[in-house]
């Protein structure tokens, strides 16, 4: 069972937070002219990288806040967590 | 010839003024507070405890503690009983009953000891090679016999009796056995400050020091390990743990622990917990879990009576206790000694048989200046004795040592045998450690780490007393010093054993001239040395493949005797060194742990929280039989007197078309949602227009996911200018609310609006039918209940008896109808009132049943029609998609295969003959009788009695629905063995015009 520092409350047990996919996709602008195969790719593809990896998670049994974990997907190492504005300091 | 196995002195540490009297194979013994049942057998003479796995040999104990790879027993007896239990772990209590697994009719005339004999036919690889073909009789006689054969002891059938509970602990360090150099290291990191808890898996702290004669400062081993334990018991810092065994090594330092906390104790209190489970996350682990000694493969060596050389020690003095009164110690190195001089301190003469060629070690010396002859370059070749050993043939080796060039037989009744130390690794490797070999003593040692844990003493490889207790105390300060500042190391005292000459790379010995006895390498799993061969005589090199194919090293027992012996013999055959051989993966648990230490407290109404409306009482007084949706506990129908559930569901909904029903609404999910961008959300989650809602109205929505399924509907209204509630489905509340803060932290963080569950702070109950405007009137005369009043998804605040109600004019069942919102704590008093006021109307209450009932005829989609694989063009609500806007999922609807015209769509099914039920799952097809594979049309979700029409009515999507209505295709069950001829009808099959809501 992982170990995640939330931003908001501090370390926490995995089984307090659900995790949320890649936190590098960025959702298109709405109302934007879009092509199916950049749609597909924002919808469905993801990268499967071995190694590190950013990535969202939920606190959902917490403060409710969504925010961002850099964690090895090999080790499971998790090198830092941040708030959504804020940046990965490692 | 009770206990006529016990030793004369009196240092160990059972107590032999009280007796315990237990029971093994209905025979009555006794032994003494502080036996194991395996040392208490001894003592009586019984060595023969089980039968082998494979080949049902008879089987003794190796061992002591958890290596014991063969004397497994089943426990206890009705719910109680256990199987597969380690006799060397069970602490002896009054009245325990055991018995032997894996043999019929007895342990010592055992039918299945035919395999033995038939040996041959049972080679590695044995079930792969011979069950193989035909294929067909895998399912119906291969598979069942191969499962009436395998395996040891019996589950019980009965539910389990006992309590476990689970246990969160944190801690700066964990130190995993209590030997020297876990001493040491709980001593120095607790003195410096950390928060240590010490774990030892046996009822007494000391680990080695119990049983080696050694000194540390001015006192003997034993006494440093009590005086040790006094110190740190007397620190708040510290918690310690015996019968506690370390099993498990996760993710960031997340280990678990079983605790032992009442099998021991004969009349344990009622809320005891029988085992307790702790997850503990350390900062840093130490893992001082010592060593186990190696057997050594010789012919026959698995007979009852042939023990390790340390668990006869053991036996001896911590249990008073003698394998055998005419022991052959057979030994590659010098540890083995100790056990000889052990015996000769209770006046027994063993004979001492050493691979080598000689040894200068302290205590080879001292065992010759006893006047004991050594038979040095020698190795056992055989033994003899069918329920217990009763000689062994003994060999001069050649100078190669690859055969024996003379042989003798002894007489003897046991033999302590000793193959040098292995290690345990097991944590380690678990916690992801890459090991390396160090060839001083051929064994693997913790190298890598890739998680905060350390290994020190002899689980590190350094198997000598100084090393041991000096890493100890760097280990347990240095590990200490990230958790405190107080920089206060303790210095490591002087210690004293005797020195160790080095073992011979030997594990293996040659066969007997003109025999091939076994030569066994794991007890547990029946693998003998020639199965090694086989295989990779059959061209399997990873050793991961040896592993499963002849089955060396796995289950319970993963290998704690036999996984080096194998690696060993392996390189050998394969002429390569052991670290190219590489070795297999050590998995959790260490040690078996029983499934209910698992479950803990989460069985029977605990395994799930249940939540219940604040109306629950009165749906109990009322004889209502519930059902769980989700968590919750929601009425299904209300039965009167002797009424099944069909009737009853039939006469809840027929009421509420003809009178007036109520029925509890509370789970559904409620979000509360404020902000100055609150429209334009909505109008970005829902696929219909938000913008221009008027306050005090309230309009259904659709809301998708970004690949344009349906995702979630409900009724939101606006409360004010910038304050909306909406309703999602119970079953989706959860996740609706992680969508939306999903989408307004992450995608969308711009937007001012909050979003709260509002679920369990209202009440909501449902007043459905014709006379439910005249009803409310009564109950809220100041309120004008009109169609101009409160129009169809209208909404209004009153008040009754000073309790504020919101009135929603909002329908789920198609008729006229209404949901009274209260706060939470007067939704009984509210539901209770509008009983009452409704009795005049003939108000009954409805179940889901009936909800459902109501919604199917009406062609209304629910869950089954939701369920992740409909677009709203598949469930007919394409009138819900706004053409103008943008939201979440729109793209995706006009994707190629979104936007065919043949999709399958929602439509309602009438059985031709008005009669037969259809199945929720059936299958749609169009001709009953053509030949499998039959091309599927769609399938049907939901399914009702129409109390409209009084027919079944089903809905289902199918294949290009809107084009077969008035077709006649056929519904088929194949699970229920059903083909049920259909009429394609509109899904809307009650007031298609929507009339009656609006009425």
């Amino acid at each position: 069972m992982l170990e995640i520092k939330c931003p908001y409350c501090g370390k926490r047990s995995q089984n307090e937070f659900s995790y949320g996919g890649d936190a590098t996709i960025k959702r298109p602008q709405l109302g934007e002219e879009i092509s199916t195969e950049d749609w597909d790719n924002f919808v469905y593809y993801r990268d499967n990288p071995r190694g590190k990896h950013s990535e969202l998670w939920h606190h959902v049994s917490g403060c409710r806040q969504w925010f961002k974990v850099s964690r090895d997907t090999a080790t499971h190492e998790i090198f830092d967590t941040c708030k959504m504005n804020e940046d990965f300091n490692v | 010839m009770s206990n006529s196995f016990r030793t004369t002195n009196s240092t160990g540490l059972i107590n032999k003024d009280k007796k315990i009297n237990f029971t093994f194979n209905g025979t009555i013994y006794h032994g003494y507070e502080g036996d194991t049942l395996a040392s208490a057998l001894i003592a009586n003479g019984v060595h023969l405890v089980g039968r082998s796995f494979k080949y049902h040999r008879p089987r003794g104990f190796l061992g002591v503690g958890v290596e014991e790879p063969n004397a497994m027993v089943q426990l206890h007896d009705g719910n109680k009983s256990e199987p597969n239990i380690i006799a060397t772990e069970v602490e002896l209590v009054e009245g325990l009953k055991a018995k032997s697994q894996n043999c019929w009719p007895s342990v010592q005339f055992d039918i299945g000891e035919i395999n033995n004999v038939l040996n041959r036919l049972f080679p590695a690889g044995f079930y792969y090679k011979t069950f193989m073909w035909p294929k067909s009789f895998w399912m119906k006689i291969y598979e069942p016999f191969i499962r009436k054969a395998a395996g040891m002891g019996k589950a019980p059938l009965l539910p389990d009796p006992d309590r476990y509970e689970h246990n969160y602990e944190h801690c700066d360090v964990l130190v995993v056995g209590s030997g020297p150099s876990g001493l040491a290291s709980a001593l120095a990191a607790a003195k410096n400050g950390a928060r240590v808890i010490l774990a030892e898996d046996k009822p007494n702290y000391g680990g080695s020091l119990l049983t080696d004669e050694v000194t540390i400062g001015n006192m003997s081993g034993k006494e440093w390990a009590s005086d040790t334990i006094s110190q740190l018991k007397s620190m708040p810092n510290v918690i310690l743990k015996k019968r506690s065994q370390v099993f498990g090594y996760y993710d960031h330092n997340m280990t678990v622990m079983i605790e032992r906390v009442s099998d021991h104790i004969e009349n344990p209190s009622k809320y005891t917990p029988r085992q307790r489970l702790h997850y503990i996350r350390a900062g840093e682990v130490i893992v001082s879990t010592g060593s186990i000694e190696r057997p050594i493969s010789f012919g026959n060596n698995d007979r009852p009576g042939i023990v390790l050389a340390s668990a006869a020690k053991e036996y001896m003095k911590v249990y008073e206790t003698l394998v055998g009164k005419k022991p052959i110690i057979f030994t590659n190195n010098d540890t083995a000694y100790s056990t000889a001089l052990e015996f000769i301190k209770n006046d027994i003469e063993p004979i001492i048989v050493d691979t080598r060629d000689s040894s200068n070690g302290e205590l080879v010396k001292e065992v010759q200046q006893k006047g004991i002859s050594i038979k040095f370059n020698s190795g056992i070749a055989d033994t003899k004795g069918h329920l217990k050993i009763n000689s062994a043939i003994i060999g001069k080796l050649d100078s190669a040592k690859e055969s024996f060039i003379s042989e003798e037989t002894v007489e003897c009744d046991c033999i302590c045998m000793s193959g040098g130390w292995t290690p345990t690794v097991h944590l380690s490797s678990q916690a992801g450690n890459k090991l390396k070999f160090n060839d001083d003593i051929d064994a693997f040692v913790p190298d890598k780490k890739r998680q905060k844990e350390t290994a020190i003493g002899a689980a590190n490889g350094s198997f000598t007393l100084n090393q041991s207790l000096a890493e100890g105390f760097q280990v347990g300060f240095d590990l200490s010093n990230k958790f405190t500042d107080q920089n206060n190391p303790t210095n490591s005292p002087n210690s004293n054993e005797p020195s160790y000459e080095k073992h011979e790379k030997l594990w293996c010995m040659p066969l007997p001239s003109g025999k091939k006895p076994k030569r066994f390498i794991d007890f547990q799993n029946d693998v003998a040395v020639s199965d090694v061969e086989l295989a990779i005589r059959e061209g399997f090199r990873s050793i991961e493949h040896v592993k499963r194919y002849t089955t060396l090293g796995m289950a319970g027992d993963q290998g704690k005797t036999s996984n080096l012996n194998g690696l060993q013999y392996v390189s050998k055959i394969e002429k390569k060194i052991v670290p190219e051989v590489g070795h297999t993966t050590f998995r959790p648990p260490y040690t078996p742990v029983t499934i209910g230490a698992i479950v803990g407290r989460e069985v029977g109404n605990h395994y799930l929280p249940t939540r219940k409306s604040p109306i629950h009482t009165w749906h109990e007084e009322n004889n209502a039989v519930f059902v769980a949706a989700g968590l919750w506990q929601r009425p299904r129908y209300y039965p009167r007197g002797s009424e099944d559930m069909n009737s009853a569901v039939n006469r809840e909904a027929a009421n509420v078309r003809k009178n007036v029903g109520i029925c509890d609404v509370t789970t559904l999910g409620k979000i509360d949602i404020k902000g100055p961008d609150a429209p334009e959300f909505l109008n970005r989650v829902y696929t219909n227009a938000w913008l221009k809602l008027p306050v005090g109205k309230a309009r259904y929505g659709v809301m998708l996911r970004e690949d344009g399924m349906v995702f979630d509907d409900g009724t939101t209204s606006r409360l004010s200018e910038n304050h909306f509630h909406m309703t999602t489905t119970t079953a989706q509340a959860a996740n609706v609310l992680s969508h939306l803060e999903y989408y307004l932290q992450v995608v969308w963080p711009d937007l001012d609006v909050n979003v709260l569950s509002t679920t369990e702070q209202w009440s909501g109950i449902a007043v459905a039918g014709p006379k439910s405007r005249d009803l409310l009137s009564k109950l809220f005369p100041d309120v004008d209940m009109s169609n101009e009043g409160l129009p169809f998804m209208g909404l209004v605040d009153s008040s009754m008896d000073g309790i504020k109600a919101r009135i929603y004019r909002i329908s789920f069942s198609g008729e006229l109808a209404y949901e009274v919102n209260v706060e939470s704590n007067y939704g009984l008093y509210m539901w209770k009132k509008i009983m009452e006021v409704g009795q005049s109307f003939d108000i009954q209450p409805y179940g889901t049943e009936a909800l459902s009932t109501l919604r199917i005829e009406m062609g209304h989609v629910a869950g089954a029609e939701l369920d992740g694989r409909t677009i709203p063009f598949d469930v007919g609500l394409n009138s819900m998609v706004s053409q103008k806007k943008d939201f979440i999922g729109k793209r995706s609807l006009s994707k190629d295969a979104f936007t065919e015209s043949d999709r399958q769509t929602i439509v309602g099914l009438v059985p031709l003959d008005k009669k037969t039920k259809i199945p929720e799952g059936s299958h749609i097809i169009e001709d009953n009788s053509a030949v499998a594979p039959i091309p599927k049309l769609g399938h049907v979700s939901s399914s009702c009695w129409s109390v409209e029409y009084n027919n079944p009515f089903s809905i289902a999507i199918i294949k290009d629905g809107k084009n077969k209505i008035g077709k006649n295709l056929y519904a088929v069950s194949p699970l229920k063995d059903i083909s049920i001829p259909v009429e394609v009808v509109s899904s809307h099959y009650v007031d298609p015009e929507g009339s009656r809501v609006r009425s």
